[in-house]
């Protein structure tokens, strides 16, 4: 019994996690050279919404309400990051405080505990950063935030220790069958497997159609975001949304578990042909500084340390489209846009049980979920990073400046399965401070030659033809 | 806990220049600590002439200049750990620092030097939009790839920003065979060196493309290209003039930024420009703690940071020895702002590099384009030289040469004619260096046949 998902994000990767519980073979397919690389778990808001947003009995709230009540032990046993920090829904007219009652509502609808409004004035005690203007506030003690990408790699690592296997660079270019077997043809060959998962994000529609089901498609809606240094991180403790539309949930000014600030995101639907322009605009990027300081009109520009866009996977159907296909065994998970990372665990243990009671598979008596990550080294008391250096001296030697990230972390990350410049940078937050790579970025290169017995030449940003290096000196002047 | 008198952070020109000033006014326990593994600060990657012609009145490559005080800190036995990240300072100067040698290590200073130099601004600081491919780089990280690691960040590229890095970087790229396209700078005039933009732009004949500015980049996995823009007063680009470049690669050199983390932990007040607030005495607002160089504010010259840090230094060993701080003190000095372009369409004006006074000459044409006077020039040495800028032009080539996997820097000894200068850099990529040798030496004698001999401007060993 194998099973293939297709999308190594954060949905694939805790499914995968989610099967080797039980005796089935498990394959991830990823396109891009790194789990949770190419879509949208890199590049989201990071928020465990509390769950009053979605309409009651949707998809949507089901998952979203039991995700984020299972996040906080998913998040402990994989070593990911996470906080629970409250959430806030600022209205700035009478009208808006209207709607925030009919959240509220929504919220005890979809069983959410732990909702209140209050005045603006009270919430400016919590919050002294909001604005002025803000007559009332929705808040939500549950909302918590989580960073969405170590989530994902993470439940990966634990699914791969545990027995799934993970192509990554592996692109599935069709979908066919033989003896009663899927046979998924991709860009490293032939994969056979009895079920297949869709967890192909915004291409999951072509994915289906591949296996003869066109029963959605999926309509990619950009968002861009602003990442600030930690030097602003501590503005706001909770994440400040406004009124939502019905474009989304509007833009956030949130701390994130790292201690930035990020604000975002705009909402602005692509066409098909598009799904993977994750450009930043200059509108996008005026939309979301307006939208942001009319929320925390403290915020300065100053402190911009990047700025950066996702994909959201927004199905016809404006819900999770999760389960049984018209094709037999083919499992879709599509449309899994917000509140997609809150529902993800929950999501994960569904299409996992598809399978596993389709096919009554035993639990295997070996598994375990565990995964622990090397801690940063900021994040180590002295005497234990002290004795880590002692140990291994790599962990003495200092490699990104503005995170402190040293050589034995970037190391373990390679080992971990990182093979370029992103996948170390999202493993150990190298580059990802104010200087944004500027000076470990060279050194992060030479590491991971020097790990891997590449040449220089061959290390990429993202895989790809995303390539550093034009050329060794010496070979460019004839 | 380890006690010192006084810890110096950074060994770069301030960091050095501080702890040799403070030596030589009586402070016995010196300790300086330096994340890379050589002494220099970033001087070691700026393999370029122009350095030392105030202080030391020649004109010095990067590694050459630290190298003379590198010397002097071995000679006067100042402790120096390398390979060591301070990871915090306190207000009562505890000093935390991490290394593979020593693990995790605290100090206690009765005065400290800050001296940890400045970073880059990088792509999100400014805004550009569009993907976020492989081939943005800052000018300084594609200068340490080029010059310390023999490998090149691009082929065809485009520079945002005309500081000196940038410029310096856009003939190094151009010498290596790289095509610099383009030097797009915001602002109505450079920020850069008149020379530098004479040495390293018109001598290649790299336009200069003055208020103007990328407003976004192509490319989802590398850069394929760039648009740019003219803007208008209120520095927006203006749409008509939007115009596209294809190129694999857009260098930065937008400005730097003091790196004062560290100062901020200890309490040290910041002052408008980012860099640590200090007195004349380079004291900062947290008794003991002095600060000097880039860290305190962005200096265009090396040749000032070292004046600065020797002030420091000097203030340090005062506070150490319960002195009074007093004297006159260290004013931040700002190079000449360049002047106003000519009036006179007959009319070249440029900045004698023969010694360190700089006079800015006006040479005068007649009709027929050869000289008719010059003017300005304070002494005959700088009227030979104009006029041989104008009819055969020199140039001192600085580049690196093999040596195992590493790259050493080198120059010509002297000048060599500008026309000749690629045919020395071919032949320079022939040459592979063995052994250890001492800077000044000759790794290849008669350049191209210029009669000029090519030296090491570094010690090369290990």
């Amino acid at each position: 019994m194998k099973v293939a998902i297709i999308g190594g994000g954060v949905i694939g990767a805790l499914t995968a996690l989610e099967l080797t519980r039980y005796e089935c073979d498990t394959v991830i397919l990823e396109k891009a050279s790194d789990v949770s690389a190419g879509g949208a778990s890199k590049a989201n808001s990071g928020i465990v919404h509390a769950g009053f947003d979605a309409t009651p009995g949707t998809n949507k709230a089901v998952f979203n309400a039991r995700g984020s009540a299972m996040m906080p032990q998913v998040c402990q046993q994989l070593d990911a990051r996470y906080k629970r920090n409250g959430s806030m829904v600022l209205a700035f007219s009478k009208r808006e405080s209207a709607g925030q009652q009919k959240l509220l509502n929504q919220g005890l609808a979809n069983g959410v505990e732990g909702l209140s409004i209050i005045t603006g004035d009270e919430a400016r005690e919590i919050e002294p950063a909001l604005s002025k203007e803000v007559i009332s506030v929705l808040w939500a003690k549950t909302g918590g935030i989580v960073c969405p990408y170590s989530l994902a790699m993470n439940a990966a690592a634990s699914a791969k220790k545990n027995g799934a296997q993970v192509m990554t660079n592996t692109e599935v270019i069709g979908i066919g069958k033989a003896d009663g077997a899927f046979v998924i043809a991709t860009t490293q060959g032939e994969v056979e497997a009895d079920y297949v998962i869709n967890a192909a994000g915004v291409h999951a529609d072509k994915i289906a159609n591949m296996a003869g089901d066109d029963s959605f498609s999926i309509i990619p809606r950009r968002g861009e975001y602003m990442l600030f240094d930690k030097k602003i991180g501590g503005l706001v403790s909770h994440t400040i949304f406004q009124m939502p539309s019905e474009r989304g949930k509007g833009v956030l000014v949130t701390p994130t578990v790292d201690g930035n600030l990020l604000t975002g995101p705009n909402a602005q639907d692509l066409s098909g042909t598009n799904k993977e322009d994750v450009a930043t605009t200059s509108q996008g990027q005026d939309y979301v500084w307006a939208s942001a300081r009319r929320a925390v009109p403290g915020l300065t520009r100053g402190e911009l340390i990047t700025s950066f866009a996702g994909m959201r996977a927004v199905s016809n159907t404006d819900d999770f489209i999760l389960g049984f296909s018209t094709v037999p065994r083919f499992i879709n998970a599509a449309g899994i846009q917000s509140p997609g990372l809150s529902a993800s665990p929950a999501i994960a243990k569904h299409l996992a049980s598809l399978v596993a009671s389709a096919e009554q598979l035993p639990e295997r008596a070996r598994f375990d979920p565990l995964f622990t990550s090397i801690p940063h080294a900021m994040e180590m008391s002295e005497a234990e990073l002290h004795a880590l250096i002692a140990q291994n001296p790599a962990f003495g030697n200092i490699i990104c400046r503005c995170e402190t990230v040293t050589e034995g972390h970037i190391l373990h990350a390679i080992q971990d399965g990182a093979t370029d410049i992103d996948g170390v940078k999202y493993r150990t937050r190298a580059g990802m401070g104010r200087c944004q790579g500027g000076f470990c970025m060279p050194r992060v290169l030479e590491i991971i030659a020097l790990a891997t017995g590449q040449n220089y030449t061959s290390i990429s940003k993202k895989g790809g033809g995303s390539y550093i290096l034009t050329a060794e000196r010496g070979a460019t002047v004839g | 806990m380890v006690n010192v008198d006084l810890i110096v952070i950074g060994a770069g020109p301030a960091g050095m220049g501080a702890a040799l000033a403070a030596k030589k006014h009586g402070v016995k326990d010196i300790l300086i600590l330096e994340r890379a593994d050589k002494a220099g600060g970033i001087l070691p990657q700026c393999i370029h002439n122009g350095f030392g012609l105030h202080y030391f009145k020649q004109e010095l490559t990067g590694p050459e200049y630290a190298l003379r005080f590198a010397r002097q800190i071995k000679e006067k036995q100042i402790n120096i750990k390398l390979s060591t990240m301070v990871t915090g300072i306190t207000a009562d100067k505890i000093v935390t620092a991490i290394s593979k040698a020593d693990g995790l290590i605290k100090y206690r200073a009765k005065a400290i030097v800050l001296a940890m130099g400045c970073r880059e601004r990088a792509r999100g600081a400014i805004r550009i939009p569009g993907g976020r491919p492989a081939g943005v780089i800052t000018a300084g990280a594609a200068q340490r790839f080029t010059n310390m690691e023999g490998l090149m960040p691009g082929k065809e590229v485009v520079i945002l920003g005309s500081g000196d890095i940038g410029l310096i970087m856009a003939r190094r790229l151009t010498l290596e065979g790289s095509k610099v396209k383009a030097v797009c700078e915001i602002m109505p005039q450079s920020g850069g060196l008149q020379r530098n933009i004479s040495q390293c732009l018109n001598d290649f004949d790299i336009p200069l493309m003055l208020s103007t500015t990328v407003c976004e980049i192509h490319g989802s996995e590398r850069v394929t290209g760039v648009t740019i823009a003219r803007v208008d007063d209120n520095l927006n680009p203006i749409e008509e003039t939007r115009q596209y470049i294809p190129c694999d690669t857009l260098m930065l050199s937008v400005g730097l930024i003091p790196e004062n983390e560290l100062s901020q932990g200890a309490g040290v007040s910041l002052a408008a420009n980012g860099g640590a607030a200090t007195d004349k005495y380079m004291h900062t607002n947290v008794p003991g703690i002095f600060a000097a160089g880039n860290v305190a504010h962005v200096h265009d010259l090396v040749d000032f940071v070292t004046e600065e840090a020797e002030e420091a230094g000097k203030n340090a060993a005062k506070f150490i020895l319960n002195k009074k701080l007093d004297g006159k003190g260290y004013a931040f000095r700002e190079k000449k702002t360049p002047s106003s372009a000519p009036l006179d369409p007959n009319e070249k004006r440029l900045i004698c590099i023969v010694c360190p006074v700089g006079c800015e000459m006006s040479v005068y044409f007649d009709e027929g384009g050869n000289i008719a006077s010059i003017k300005n020039n304070r002494c005959k040495r700088g009227l030979a030289w104009a006029k041989e800028e104008f009819t055969a032009p020199k140039r001192v080539l600085t580049s690196t040469v093999r040596r195992g996997n590493k790259w050493v820097p080198v120059k010509t000894k002297g000048a060599i004619p500008k026309a000749l200068l690629f045919d020395a850099m071919s032949a320079l990529k022939k040459i592979s260096l063995t052994g250890n040798a001492t800077v000044g030496t000759v790794v290849a004698p008669n350049i191209a046949g210029t009669g000029v001999d090519v030296v090491l401007t570094d010690d090369v060993e290990q």
